[in-house]
């Protein structure tokens, strides 16, 4: 009975590959473990071992063939006694020839995603693989054989070695499930054609750029968000403050130092805001301890201002100053724990002039507050039309920690707070 | 005033501390170094190098002993010991400027005298008991080295009982000596007296000498040191010396059948390992954690202590000189925040010894990777295979290597014979590249070389061998 060959899936998100060439002629004796072929797919080039032995009796897809769909029969293989006859019976499926199109982007914007997501569907189905500009795939040879034993497509997997060649840690990573592994080609970018996209330049990143698009995508796809805005008048706050900062040249008090203190004690009044979820149950955490975004080049930082709600505002202003010093230093001066940890964030964009805005929640916490700019506007009081100072401050939250109520409790406590700050001195 | 901020002060200038002062500087960063003693450490003054010298001497002296295997003859073959000592020294001396020169060329300021921790990012030099300076740095590492390990009842006197230190400077040949600990330091001193004339007894506590190689390299090794005329005890262990007047030590041996044994040798060297020199750095104080003798670090040489690390013989094995070059460099490009660095992979870290026979290594012996859960394919290929090997005089010796049966993943290389410690590096640079089988069977060695047995090596462990 003859053998057909299939295409094989070298990937979980291989669709189609191409032929590229030959190894052996129709009419050639194959014996099992023969290389048949080698087969292109949007980066990588594997070899197509026979296990059965035989004669190679007919090549379905010849070399150069584009886009030939997994599972297409390839080849066939007759076993021994057997002949050409044998075709006459056969069914062999006709693999449609596709022209070339021109090259998607999709292989060249196709950076591998720190986990998996999940499988978009398939990029147009007339995608031919790209000829890109940087396509050589860098990889150690220990490395690119055991991608080929464990059947991995090297052209999904991040390198972590020099230039980022794939070396044995990052194969043995994908092996483990947690490294870079399996991902799909961005679909949106899929169909724009290449000539239709300015030349453009390929950035390498910092390994902190590549952590905050890690933890931040990881974020937004896995931690069930949802948005709570208030608006809080300021007047009052920007008095004592002026009031405070005239009193001595010891410190100097900011918005932000209010904010961090108004937080602290609000997440001690609502203590179930104060939590995490972990591994399917609830943390709640007994110190109150703050992160707080400092922008430095080519990223952020959260430095973490701890037991903030034992902190008065002076300590926690000359804390936060220190550690936003040291957090834009070259090189960056905070040590891991300065920054790692942490049960709540503020990320604070109202120098910058940003009414308002929703942060993405910093995991494994559940809450994070976005705040606005300080700007007089028109409210009513009483009845009538006034001008004051507000400011608007819009909660992230985490849904499976915190229900709505709680998130409007808190922020709640918070407006009472920053609204009445001498209650802050309590 | 001489400036006293800095963002990395090292303390210590061996080849740990030396090296990483100069790769920060080179990172633009602020760096300096303080030293109580020497430039360049143990390595350069007292370990490493000048017993290279010393071991050029007894190399030089074993051929001119069989001049006839190569039809030369020469008269009396006499030497001045005060002379090679003198030459070693020298030797040292000049490596040791090398280095200051180095620093200076870097723009790295040297702090003569005794560093210790000071409080958080605080660091007090002091000479001759006087605080001379206090320095303040982001980051501190410590790479104070270490120093031979002395067992209880066997105290090295510095006369009689000797540690390297002495062992290097020897006014007189003892007629006969006792090396106590068969590691890479005591079997190279041993080599050097034995080829040098001395009637030389090893007592090696484990069960083989060069207890960290490879067990077939070290019965090679060991069939060799006796062929050549040394006394090996191994599973043994000295209970104890006792000094007989002003030239003899009286060592009780107990062998490994269990049995006491008492002989007199000229001289002692003990070897038996190293401690780290952890003590009045100012660690007390700090939360740098230490375990038996040595700073503990995580994987980029961070101690428990934030803004301190520790790198080189002052932290864990192996106790290597470029094994601490390594961790220097890495341990700074972490602290300048360099882009894409590993963890150092203990298992390409090579290992030489300049006894004779040499022997050099790197990756895991055949045990430990068959301990690992490794299937392995073994390779071998003998001295007197080899072309060169013959010609050179030198046909006794071995290259074996261990591969993965699986992924072809070279798991290590271990040889014994005339030059491999200069080889090793070939199998380094394929174990860091990540080389298969099928790649080092590609490549091109040339002939007439010793480095054809590393080739065949790898074709015999795939049974293709040509010259076997």
């Amino acid at each position: 009975m003859s053998i057909n060959v299939l295409m094989p899936a070298l990937s979980p998100t291989m669709t189609e590959g191409n032929i590229a060439t030959w190894m052996k002629n129709e009419g050639d004796k194959i014996c099992s473990g023969d290389l048949l072929c080698e087969i292109e797919t949007d980066k990588a080039t594997m070899e197509i071992e026979a296990v059965d032995d035989g004669t190679l009796g007919k090549i379905v897809t010849p070399d150069g063939m584009e886009n030939v769909p997994v599972n297409a029969v390839i080849c066939v293989i007759f076993e021994e006694g057997e002949d050409a006859s044998v075709l006459d019976n056969l069914e062999i499926p006709e693999v449609a020839s596709v022209v070339s199109v021109a090259v998607p982007v999709a292989a060249v914007a196709a950076a591998p995603l720190p986990f998996a997501a999940p499988a978009p569907a398939p990029a147009a189905k007339t995608a031919a693989p790209a000829a890109n500009p940087g396509g050589r795939i860098f990889v150690s040879p220990l490395a690119r054989r055991m991608a080929a034993q464990e059947s991995l497509d090297l052209s999904t997997i991040a390198g972590s070695g020099p230039k980022g060649r794939i070396v044995k840690a990052d194969i043995e990573a994908v092996l483990a499930g947690d490294g870079a592994a399996v991902t799909a080609p961005a679909p949106a970018l899929a169909e724009i054609p290449l000539a239709a996209i300015d030349p453009y330049q390929d950035i390498q990143t910092s390994k902190m750029r590549k952590v905050i698009a890690q933890r931040l995508q990881e974020s937004k796809q896995t931690v069930p968000h949802f948005y709570l805005t208030i608006d809080c008048e300021i007047d009052a706050l920007f008095k004592v403050r002026k009031e405070l900062n005239e009193r001595s040249d010891d410190y100097k008090l900011s918005v932000n130092d209010f904010v961090v203190r108004a937080s602290a004690l609000s997440l001690r009044k609502v203590p179930e805001c104060n939590a995490s979820w972990i591994d399917g149950g609830i943390r709640q955490y007994s110190g109150v301890d703050i992160s707080v975004a400092v922008a430095i080049d080519d990223g952020l930082v959260t430095p973490i201002l701890r037991n903030a709600d034992h902190k008065g505002l002076s300590t926690l202003s000359d804390e936060m100053k220190e550690l936003a010093g040291r957090a834009r230093a070259k090189p960056m001066g905070l040590m891991p724990e300065e920054y790692q940890g942490g049960t709540f964030s503020i990320s604070n964009l109202g120098m910058f002039g940003i009414k308002e805005f929703a942060a993405i929640i910093n995991p494994p916490q559940s809450m994070i507050l976005a705040v606005g700019a300080g700007e007089q506007r028109p409210v009513v009081k009483d009845g009538a039309l006034a001008v004051a100072t507000m400011m608007s401050c819009t909660l992230s939250v985490d849904h499976r920690v915190v229900d709505g109520a709680a998130g409007a409790r808190f922020l709640n406590a918070f407006k009472g707070l920053i609204e009445d700050p001498m209650t802050m001195l309590l | 005033m001489a400036e006293t901020s800095f963002d990395v002060v090292i303390l210590g200038g061996g080849p740990g501390g030396y090296v990483a002062a100069i790769r920060a500087a080179q990172l633009g960063l602020k760096a300096a170094v303080v030293e109580r003693e020497h430039l360049g450490g143990i390595c350069l003054n007292w370990g490493c190098i000048p017993t290279k010298a010393l071991l050029k001497v007894s190399e030089v002296r074993h051929t001119l002993e069989r001049l006839d295997k190569f039809g030369l003859s020469c008269g009396e073959v006499k030497f001045d010991i005060a002379k090679i000592v003198k030459r070693s020294r020298k030797v040292a001396g000049q490596l040791s400027k090398g280095v200051e020169f180095l620093l200076k060329k870097n723009n790295v300021p040297v702090f003569v005298g005794e560093g210790r921790l000071a409080g958080k990012g605080k660091l007090a030099v002091s000479k001759d008991g006087k605080e001379v300076a206090t320095l303040s740095a982001q980051h501190v590492i410590i790479a104070t080295g270490a120093r031979a390990r002395a067992l209880p009842g066997l105290e090295p006197d510095g006369k009689l009982i000797w540690t390297y230190k002495e062992a290097m400077v020897p006014s007189a040949m003892p007629k006969s000596l006792l090396v106590v600990g068969s590691g890479a330091i005591g079997m190279e001193f041993a080599s050097f007296y034995s080829d040098m004339g001395s009637k030389v007894t090893v007592v090696e506590v484990m069960s083989r000498v060069l207890p960290v190689e490879d067990a077939e390299i070290s019965a090679l090794a060991e069939k060799q040191f006796k062929n050549q005329g040394m006394e090996i005890f191994t599973g043994a262990s000295v209970q104890s010396l006792e000094k007989q007047g002003k030239n003899a030590v009286r060592a009780t041996i107990m062998t490994a059948d269990g049995k006491s044994q008492q002989c007199d040798f000229g001289r002692a060297i003990l070897a038996v390992g190293i401690v780290g020199n952890v003590e009045s750095i100012g660690l007390e104080g700090s939360a740098v954690e230490v375990d038996r003798g040595h700073i503990k670090t995580d994987a980029w040489m961070q101690t428990g202590e934030p803004g301190v690390y520790a790198i080189g013989d002052v932290t864990g094995p192996p106790w290597l000189a470029h094994k601490a070059s390594h961790e220097g460099v890495l341990c700074v490009e972490r602290i300048a925040g360099v882009d894409g660095l590993h963890p150092m992979d203990v298992s390409n870290i090579p290992g030489c010894t300049y006894c004779r026979p040499q022997v050099a290594s790197v990756g895991l012996t055949e045990a430990a990777a068959e301990k690992k859960g490794h299937e392995v394919r073994v390779g071998r290929f003998p001295f007197v295979g080899n072309g060169k090997a013959i010609a050179m005089g030198e046909a006794e010796g071995m290259v074996k290597t261990v591969f993965d049966a699986k992924t072809g993943e070279l798991l290590g290389a271990h040889m014994i014979g005339a030059e491999v410690t200069e080889l090793i590096q070939g199998y380094t640079i394929a174990k860091t590249m990540e080389c298969t089988e099928a790649d080092l069977m590609h490549t091109i060695f040339p002939h007439p070389t010793l480095s054809e047995m590393m080739h065949e090596s790898v074709l015999d462990a795939y049974d293709q061998a040509i010259h076997i």
